[in-house]
């Protein structure tokens, strides 16, 4: 970068080209007490500019400030589309969905294993006919979806495109997110169903379908935040995520998807933890990182398959049991930091999450926490401010270093291949067992008091566990749904689901078919979730984790 | 070296897959001289039994992050009793106090909230395994 | 201390007619050591004789649980009961474990088998005596075949597996594990070897090594008297490739132990090996013992004032207790 000069100028005559193309908000950008800002400072990086250290885009939060995404989703379908109805009442365009455990991992809500699950965490779907009511009276050819599944992504996929093809809006016009990361589920959140080769083999399918069929939509949301959740430091956060992002690029590679085309769809999820500049020095490293080994290494061309595109969530395992009001301000600089690190989304988490599912008060508050830094504090206003820091580089320099070297790992016990190392990796339990390492080194940390956590290890007065005002999910979510999947099983054509899953099976066995139009056609007989994973589990069998501490 | 070489098994009951704080608790308890067998991920209140019996185990620890204690708890403590197993059963993770009461009701032994220390751990484990001895 | 309210007697019945917890409680004892272990050694000793003992041993990460878990499985479907002594080392410094790795299995399997894991405990004479005594539990409640599994390193480990009837080495490719194997002794006591994770780059390498690592000779000198080379196996265990040609390997080295007379040899091996790690472990507590007496502490004495060696010491001592 530097000085270099090229035909088109200095770089800040580049950046300032693009930046005066860009449709800008309508607001002073000037101080709180009326002092002018430039769009960004220093000499030679600019935003916009390969490797996008400092931001993909030329002219960042002046533009459009992040998204603000909440995640939703409790209780029935029904229930969860009155939320989204209101959410879009008041101006929302995106609908992030949370399913719930046993949706999570491709059983359905009569499933002995289900006890106790249905609807807690999130929204139950067990056939087409929740997904129905999820989305009813909602124009999905207006609205752009995030849904946060992976084990059994594909099926939900397939009720998604059956609901839109029900009221007449045809794949290509559906906007929205799958999850669909299941490498990181072998990794960290452990919401598998199959081995990881067939999970690869699905994923490669769905990719293969909405590259053609659904141009609007992002087949894999690549994401760090399970595996810092889980335990992990943040440079591991960083390279386990970009990692399993270079894994996906082989695999697609080696189906004969164009790097450019599937690149430009990926979009990566992470955390925001406390460590202030650590946070974000890794976020300012994984653009670096991602652009580089996108061009240099996999060949893409257009600049769009070099973005490292985040949502950032919240750190939750950060929050405390113990005085939950101060988790307020925890969230508070996690949101900074990720605004800091130029995120493209973020969801803020609610004070109470450490005893149980967010309150409505609760989620709230974290939605004004994550406005106030937008509106208040004047980050938004200049692209990347801490930008040319010396720490702040040092930083970002030192998370790319130790990432590197947990990629040249991953290429040596893979033979050349972060595919391979990565699937060598689960194998041997690297993954797990680095993060579980993390984790018991920090947890002595505190317990040896070497490392303060406000209200738990150090100030402890002020906590009052009966003033506690929590969200209760009753028994009677659980009723209603095995009512419902009863009644669907027996108003259905029972000769048709047969027909359906035995074509799914078939289609497993054979790796040069692709599976999303067998379930999608199963899922029209309202076949169940679990029945259409059953039929793959059949070909493919189930993944047990070696129980690694 | 501890003269009680006390066996815990540990294991995630039913679907929920959050096991930081379990794997955790594993190495507190070894570093305390404990033998702990993990059972892992997606375990079942048979295959528990089933462990605990051949183990021979001296206490049984479940962790539990998605508001399902209160059925599942439950549900153990039956089962121990079917099987006629007098092993204390301690649940951690994610618990409202205002739960632990029930839980303890339903013949769970202890309830180790979020936040607990090393040592609130191991003297847990150990008081609820003398409480058990001392009957 | 727990205690259980049964006596070792009603232990040992219950845990004959097949009462699962009783089984449990008798392998604690054992494992506990002392009087109350050798008791029940005892009781075991005089209805055991009849069980096949497999040992399995691979470095951590080998895959040897999955393998286990495959083994099982077949056994199960052709009506074994199969028993498992999953063997694993404790921190020096806590006396702490975390054992693991207790095989996932299907319902019928999970019916017919009984898993059982231990730590080392720091103390290897402790765990030779505790290992056989297990071995005869197993075998008196009627587990047959049993496998022992242990982690491949360290000269307990080799020894464990060393004394079992058939001995599989599990090697997985690309890591150096066929030289590891050889140096820790492995090759030596090993009857079968298995490739693990044969689907890995490497695999054919890890086959040929151990080939040439045979035709040098660093196994017992068996083959030359009996015919007999240990074959190797290609398998991987997540898919469970390979598991039926182990399981046949295993029969062919039952018959070829039978037919040869070896498994006379073997078992009469074993018999001497745990009679000598009990008279050296009672010799060796005893010794412990003196050294705390009257003419223990003159002894040591001696030596510190340069009076008489260390080696000469040792010798008085030990005379001592031969003449007690």
């Amino acid at each position: 970068m530097g000085t270099e000069e090229s035909s088109n100028g200095n770089p800040q005559e580049m950046w300032q080209l693009e930046y005066n193309k860009a449709k800008l908000r309508d607001i002073p950008f000037e101080t709180m007490s009326g002092v002018p800002v430039d769009p960004v400072y220093g000499d030679d990086l600019f935003p916009g500019q390969y490797p996008y250290t400092r931001g993909i885009y030329p002219s960042m939060y002046r533009s459009r400030l992040w998204t603000m995404r909440m995640f939703a989703g409790f209780g029935t379908a029904e229930d969860t589309n009155l939320r989204f109805k209101e959410l879009l009442r008041n101006g929302g365009t995106g609908l992030s969905t949370a399913f719930d455990m046993p949706t999570l991992m491709g059983r359905d809500s009569d499933s002995e294993w289900s006890l106790g699950e249905v609807g807690r965490a999130g929204v139950a779907i067990d056939t087409l006919s929740d997904m129905e009511d999820l989305f009813a009276d909602i124009d999905l050819s207006k609205v752009s979806t995030s849904m946060t599944i992976n084990g059994p992504a594909a099926t939900l996929l397939a009720m998604y495109v059956a609901v839109a093809e029900q009221n007449n809006v045809a794949p290509d016009e559906l906007a929205g997110t799958i999850q669909n990361d299941i490498l990181k589920e072998y990794q960290a959140q452990k919401e598998y169903i199959y081995p990881p080769r067939p999970s690869m083999r699905i994923i490669t399918d769905m990719v293969k379908y909405t590259t053609n069929e659904m141009p609007k939509w992002h087949p894999i949301s690549i994401s760090g935040y399970h595996i810092r959740e889980a335990g992990s430091t943040a440079a591991q956060e960083l390279a386990f995520t970009l990692a399993n992002g270079f894994a996906y690029v082989e695999a697609a590679i080696a189906a004969g998807q164009n790097v450019d085309d599937f690149g430009r769809r990926l979009s990566f999820f992470f955390n925001s933890h406390s460590d202030f500049f650590e946070e974000i020095g890794k976020f300012r490293a994984a653009r670096r990182i991602w652009a580089r080994w996108m061009k240099e290494r996999y060949g893409a061309t257009d600049e769009r398959a070099m973005f490292c595109r985040f949502h950032t969530q919240t750190a939750g395992v950060s929050l405390t049991a113990q005085q939950p009001e101060i988790n307020i301000a925890r969230v508070g600089i996690q949101a900074l930091a990720a605004a800091l690190g130029g995120t493209q989304s973020l969801h803020t988490d609610s004070f109470d999450e450490a005893l149980a599912l967010p309150t409505e008060d609760a989620a709230r508050i974290a939605l004004r926490t994550q406005q106030i830094v937008a509106h208040e504090t004047g980050v938004a206003n200049v692209a990347d401010p801490l930008g040319g820091a010396p720490y702040v580089e040092w930083m970002t320099d030192e998370m790319e270093r130790q990432a590197e070297a947990i990629f040249a790992h991953l290429e040596e016990i893979g033979d050349g291949s972060i595919l391979e190392g990565t699937f060598a990796g689960i194998e041997n339990g690297y993954f797990v067992g680095e993060i579980a390492d993390a984790a018991y080194r920090f947890e002595r940390e505190v317990n040896a008091g070497r490392r303060i956590i406000v209200g738990v290890n150090d100030f402890t007065e002020g906590d009052n566990p009966e003033d506690r005002n929590l969200l209760r999910i009753g028994a009677e979510t659980e009723e209603y749904q095995l009512k419902r999947l009863e009644d669907i099983k027996s108003q259905r054509n029972q000769d048709q689901v047969d027909a359906a899953l035995r074509v799914i099976a078939e289609v497993a066995s054979d790796a040069t078919r692709n599976l999303m139009p067998a379930i999608i056609d199963a899922v029209k007989t309202y076949a169940t979730e679990e029945e259409i994973s059953a039929a793959m589990e059949s070909v493919f069998g189930t993944y047990v984790e070696r129980a690694i501490v | 070296m501890s003269d009680q070489q006390y066996r815990v098994i540990l294991a995630k009951l039913g679907l929920d897959g959050h096991d930081r704080g379990i794997k955790v608790v594993a190495r507190i308890l070894r570093d305390a001289g404990m033998e702990v067998i993990y059972l892992g991920l997606r375990q079942t209140t048979g295959s528990i039994i089933a462990a605990a019996e051949e183990e021979d185990a001296d206490a049984i620890g479940l962790s539990m992050h998605n508001a399902g204690h209160l059925t599942l708890g439950p549900k153990m403590t039956a089962s121990l009793n079917d099987a006629r197993l007098d092993i204390p059963l301690i649940i951690g993770g994610i618990v409202p106090d205002e739960d632990i009461e029930e839980l303890l009701e339903s013949g769970v032994a202890a309830v180790l909230g979020p936040g607990a220390s090393a040592e609130e751990v191991v003297s847990t484990v150990r008081d609820a395994i003398s409480a058990r001895d001392e009957t | 201390m727990k205690s259980s309210k049964e006596t070792i007697p009603q232990l040992f019945e219950a845990a004959l007619s097949g009462e699962r917890r009783s089984l449990g409680k008798l392998l604690t004892l054992v494992e506990r050591g002392g009087e109350t272990a050798d008791d029940v050694a005892g009781l075991a000793h005089r209805k055991a004789g009849n069980t096949h003992v497999i040992g399995i041993t691979g470095a951590p990460g080998s895959g040897k649980s999955t393998l286990t878990g495959r083994l099982l499985e077949l056994f199960s479907q052709t009506g074994h009961n199969s028993a498992v002594l999953a063997v694993d080392p404790s921190s020096p410094l806590t006396g702490g474990a975390i054992l693991g790795d207790r095989i996932r299995m299907d319902d019928l399997t999970d019916e017919n088998s009984f898993i059982r894991s231990m730590a080392t405990r720091g103390h290897s004479g402790g765990l030779a005596l505790a290992v056989p005594a297990a071995i005869q539990l197993f075998d008196a409640v009627g587990y047959k075949p049993v496998i022992i599994e242990t982690v491949g390193v360290g000269q307990v480990e080799v020894d464990v597996a060393g004394a079992a009837d058939t001995t599989v080495v599990v090697v997985t490719p690309g890591m150096g594990d066929a030289v590891q194997a050889n140096k820790a002794g492995l090759l030596e006591v090993a009857d079968i070897f298995v490739v693990n994770k044969s689907d890995r780059p490497g695999a054919n390498d890890a086959r040929r090594d151990l080939d040439l690592m045979l035709d040098l000779g660093h196994i017992s000198g068996l083959e030359e008297k009996t015919g007999y080379r240990p074959p190797i196996i290609m398998a991987n265990s997540l898919e469970g490739t390979g598991s039926q040609e182990i399981i046949e390997a295993i029969e062919n080295h039952a018959n070829h132990l039978k037919s040869s007379g070896s498994i006379k040899v073997r078992q009469d091996q074993r018999t001497l090996m745990e009679i000598q790690n009990r008279v050296e472990l009672l010799i060796g507590t005893t010794a412990k013992e003196t050294l705390s007496t009257e003419f223990g502490k003159a002894m040591i004495n001696a030596v510190l004032n340069r009076e008489t060696s260390p080696a000469q010491a040792a010798k008085s001592i030990v005379n001592s207790l031969l003449n007690d």
